[in-house]
């Protein structure tokens, strides 16, 4: 199964959603969610992740873990550009309930190679009803 | 259809994983395929050989691996998952250098690659979680 699938697999692109709902550290979700993320980045597909209710807390900036001996993963947000995972679509009425903005959140970028490597923002405010069309064009949707 | 399945959940604390079985169940007697059923966070946790539920209730790993092996289904734990969660085959533990083993007949260990591949192969993912 898995030899045909393999060969089934290659040359096909799909549009793969990463929906993230959880905040980090009080559970595992969002790390073991990233961690989908990267090792997916490999697979060359069209990915997107999406940021909703607590699942916004994952993006915050100066994220400090030191106190709780837990390690921060936040760093590794960074390295999503690199992979081309630069559609991070993040809900404003999630950030807009719990009192927080753009600014608050980490700068992630990605360099577009067809745009003489300009460096472009990889998250993007999106309102509820533009969430719902996002969710709503995607091939493969993985919840966390 | 071709369904990829998702169980994020171990047993019995949450229903995610009863759902799943039974929704594999629905879709194999309906004539569907499911490439996968693929295991991750505490869905690891479904595929050990050492609970031992009340025996007037449900036993939910050994549900999976028999629904497994009467349809041929690949039951995978994620590695990294697994590894986190103790979750080990004798293969595994050998690796590590664990003294013991604990996974049921029926469930491979393998890596997230499988997910994406199942993702990519079937017609529609379900996941089963909180």
């Amino acid at each position: 199964m898995s030899e045909e699938m393999q060969q089934e697999a290659d040359g096909r692109v799909k549009k793969f959603m990463y929906v993230n709902r959880k905040a980090p550290y009080g559970t595992i979700y969002a790390l073991e969610s990233l961690e989908v993320v990267l090792i997916g980045a490999a697979f060359d597909q069209d990915v997107s992740l999406a940021f909703i209710d607590d699942g916004v807390f994952q993006l915050v900036k100066n994220q400090n873990t030191t106190e709780i001996g837990v390690k921060n993963f936040s760093p590794a947000f960074r390295a999503l550009g690199d992979y081309d995972v630069n559609k991070l679509f993040v809900d404003k009425e999630s950030l807009d309930e719990r009192g927080l903005g753009l600014d608050d959140l980490m700068e992630l970028t990605w360099e577009d190679e067809d745009d003489d490597w300009e460096e472009k923002p990889s998250i993007h405010l999106v309102s509820r009803q533009e969430m719902k069309t996002i969710l709503g064009n995607q091939d493969v949707i993985l919840s966390f | 259809m071709k369904f990829a399945i998702v169980v994020n959940e171990g047993p019995y604390t949450h229903q995610a994983s009863d759902t799943a079985l039974q929704f594999t169940k629905a879709a194999l007697a309906k004539g569907h395929e499911v490439v996968r059923v693929f295991f991750y966070h505490d869905g690891v946790n479904n595929g050990t050989k050492l609970a031992i539920p009340p025996q007037d209730d449900r036993h939910i790993p050994n549900n999976w691996a028999k629904l497994g092996k009467d349809n041929q289904l690949d039951l995978v734990l994620c590695i990294a998952a697994a590894q986190r969660r103790g979750i080990l085959d004798e293969k595994e533990a050998q690796r590590q250098g664990k003294d013991a083993n604990n996974v049921i007949d029926g469930f491979r260990i393998s890596g997230l690659g499988q997910l994406i591949e199942a993702g990519i192969a079937a017609d529609r993912t379900i996941t089963f979680g909180d």
